[in-house]
């Protein structure tokens, strides 16, 4: 018996096991929304913008390590997603985002709220495509939910017009699916992974390199085990933070161009580096004649364009970390990496990550006394400096997640994104760490998070600048802080070098604002505020914004200026 | 630096060959021609495509095309015997008699038809490879004042024997 269109998508939702949809209206999508109108076992998910729309989704996703579905009308419903694909796009979040269309005699003719947005993000999607043929939409809709799980994970846009959701064809939606041109690697080679093996056996100073491919292959238990088999020790990215324990004496801490000093010289003196799901980007190469020069590089990733990209590497393994990892457990010996350890730690003990403690409340202070308050949950971050110091100092295990935006760096990402991890995961606590300038890039979402009972504890790092960028004029470009202060109004003075006592109000009065909304707010100036501001947030049942009042022109240190080798790291002001 | 190419099997879809040709503008990878066109099934089409790169960014666009959901296969043609012939068509205009006589002379030299003769002009119809063509093009640029040219990009197709004479580029560095 034929169906309609709006049927068997709603069909198609419902056998893939779907259980929150995040959609907004428009008119190409009623007919969509219609349909959901009369199912019980998808909750919707209304947002307050497009943008914030698709990170909640992305958020749910990385949260349960399952797909997030979006559905967004035509038009500028499509274009307001185009950040978020892009985001996902680079982390590899899986997504599949229905996006309504103008009936098919209409496409072509800028007919009201028509865009090309397969074109618009065929660069920016795992796949895209149009359905211009009521009988292909089923198996169009099967193929989303495939390609973007499998293989390197991604997002998946499918285009469905209007005139496709309201025709009949045929009600059948596919168990499975065969792609010709699509085949992602389930196997490993054996050979090539044990030639990496005894290239990581025969070192001296041998290093592991892990990074975002492990929380995606949910393979942290094993690369645990791994680290622990072999005393091997372990330098992260930030997509990788937390796939081992950070508190582990194994573990040395971030690399990268805001990484520990000892994990960036650890990667300049180690002689193997085994590396596993990282695309070796430029955040983690520096300059890429000095990456790693003393080392063979093994490199272990899903997806074959990521090898030898970068960095061209000695040994090249294309497989799915989780898969790799299980067999190299079944050689793993213990080495001795003693005197190579204790190197390590002289390194850390030269230059540890410190802030001085001498002038009131720190990010770092803040970044601790999280740690202590919750032994359990879920972080999210948004971009900026709050970001950075959040992945120095945030102490991460199997009970905490982290989440973050690394390959696209979207501001805003992270309050809507901690939205969808607290939708998906009510029972746990879920903590957002925000700037001022990225907490309003997506602060209509406010709304989104009292009227689905989803609070979370959002952390706004206030220090009246877009930080990341001002320490870059702090630094090369002589104080001139142009378009980077918040606080800034008409009647400031031309050459503005720095806040001073004329400085106008900062606007909004986060607390008010959160209050507007029916959220709390709590303001915090000083260190010992800081415990019971967020043991005060625990106990209200709804978002609480934290507003922490921190210095104004603190940077974020240690860093590497882009471009520059790894080891040449900028320790102090 | 070299001349490479590339045979891709792609789904005869909408919107492919933009995909395929927006990878090669998105991530500067510098295309010397593409032409496509269906095969034996109806519903693949099969491009073929000339880039010049060097090994490091060649191995990249392999692996980017290959990702690609649409694209079917890759076949690397750079070190294999082909044929490869490229279509042009060379319009000689405003010609005096004696231009005719260079343009005919031309012609037979680099065995092409004259395929079309007007009182002052005449038209060329050349099969041959890109490298010959090119070579045509600037012989005629030369020799002609007012010239009108248009080419169709090469296509190429693995050879049955390797002696056969249709390999073009690929002995030389």
């Amino acid at each position: 018996m034929d169906i309609t269109g709006r049927k068997l998508i709603v069909k198609a939702l419902m056998e893939e096991g779907v259980e929150t949809v995040f959609a907004y209206p428009g008119g190409m999508v009623t007919d969509i929304l219609d349909e959901l109108y009369k199912t019980d076992t998808i909750d919707l998910v209304l947002p307050r913008h497009e943008q914030g729309l698709i990170h909640e989704a992305e958020g749910y996703a990385k949260s349960t390590g399952g797909i997030g579905v979006c559905i967004v009308t035509s038009g500028p419903g499509a274009t307001n997603i185009i950040t978020g694909l892009a985001d996902a796009h680079y982390d590899s979040i899986p997504l599949v985002c229905i996006t309504g269309q103008v009936p098919l005699g209409l496409i072509g003719n800028d007919a009201f709220q028509e865009v090309d947005i397969v074109g618009m993000t065929r660069s920016i999607t795992k796949y895209g495509v149009t359905v211009r043929d009521r009988k292909e939409l089923g198996r169009t809709l099967k193929m989303a939910f495939h390609i973007a799980k499998t293989g390197r994970p991604g997002p998946v846009l499918i285009d469905i017009p209007k005139d496709i959701q309201t025709s009949s064809g045929p009600s059948e939606y596919p168990k499975s699916v065969s792609i010709r041109g699509y085949k992602p690697n389930e196997n490993v080679h054996i050979g090539q992974l044990k030639k990496g093996y005894k290239l990581l056996k025969s070192a001296k100073r041998p290093l592991f390199l892990i990074g975002g491919g492990i929380p995606i292959a949910h393979a942290e238990a094993l690369m645990l085990d791994l680290m622990e088999r072999t005393q091997v020790p372990v330098v992260t990215t930030i997509m990788g933070k937390g796939s081992v324990p950070t508190d582990h004496r194994l573990y040395i801490g971030n690399s990268g161009m805001h990484g520990k000093y000892a994990a960036n010289i650890a990667v300049s003196q180690c002689d193997v580096l085994f590396s596993i799901g990282t695309r070796f980007n430029d955040r983690i190469t520096g300059d890429l004649n000095e990456f790693a020069p003393r080392a063979k590089i093994v490199h272990v990733d899903v997806d074959t364009a990521s090898i030898s990209r970068n960095v061209v590497v000695d040994v090249p393994i294309v497989a799915d970390a989780k898969l790799a990892i299980e067999k190299l457990l079944e050689w793993a010996e213990p080495q001795n990496t003693d005197k190579w350890l204790a190197q390590i730690c002289e390194w850390d003990k030269e230059n540890p990550l410190e802030m001085r403690r001498d002038r009131g409340m720190t990010p770092q202070m803040i970044m601790e006394q999280i740690n202590e308050c919750f032994d359990s949950g879920i972080i999210l971050t948004d971009v900026g400096q709050h970001q950075m110091w959040a992945t120095q100092y945030i102490e991460l295990n199997q009970n905490k997640k982290f989440i973050t935006s690394g390959g696209l760096g979207t501001m805003g990402f992270g309050f809507p994104a901690a939205i969808g991890a607290k939708i998906a995961n009510p029972d746990k606590q879920v903590i957002c760490i925000s700037g001022d300038g990225g907490m309003q890039m997506n602060i209509q979402e406010m709304a989104t998070s009292i009227v689905q009972h989803a609070p979370v504890i959002v952390c706004v790092l206030n220090n009246y600048y877009l930080g990341m960028v001002r320490q870059m004029q702090q630094l090369w470009y002589g104080k001139r802080y142009e378009a980077t202060c918040l606080r800034r109004q008409k009647q400031c003075p031309r050459d503005c070098k720095g806040p001073g006592e004329k400085c106008p109000p900062y606007t909004p009065d986060f607390v008010k604002l959160a209050e507007s909304y029916g959220a709390k707010g709590i303001r915090v100036f000083k260190e010992e505020e800081i415990a019971p501001a967020f043991e005060a947030a625990k106990q209200h049942n709804v978002t609480t914004i934290i507003e922490f009042m921190i210095a104004t022109e603190d940077l974020v240190l240690p860093m590497v200026k882009g471009g520059n080798p790894m080891s040449e790291m900028i320790l102090s002001k | 630096m070299r001349n490479r190419w590339i045979a891709l099997y792609v789904e005869n879809q909408v919107g492919v060959l933009a995909k395929v040709s927006g990878l090669f503008s998105g991530k500067s990878y510098n295309l010397q021609s593409l032409t496509v066109g269906t095969t034996e099934h109806e519903d693949i089409s099969r491009m073929t495509i000339c880039v010049t790169s060097d090994d490091v960014t060649f191995e990249q666009i392999k692996k980017q095309l290959n990702r690609m959901v649409e694209v079917i296969k890759v076949i690397d043609l750079t070190n294999v015997p082909i044929h490869m012939k490229e279509i042009l068509f060379a319009k000689v205009k405003n010609c005096t008699t004696a231009d005719k006589v260079v343009a005919f002379q031309i012609a037979q030299a680099f065995d092409v038809d004259v395929v079309d003769y007007g009182e002052d002009s005449v038209l060329l119809e050349c099969k041959l490879t890109e490298r010959k063509n090119n070579e045509l093009i600037e012989l005629l640029r030369t020799s002609f004042k007012n010239i009108e040219v248009v080419r169709g990009g090469a296509v190429a197709i693995e050879s049955i024997s390797t002696s056969c004479a249709g390999r073009t580029e690929y002995k030389k560095k």
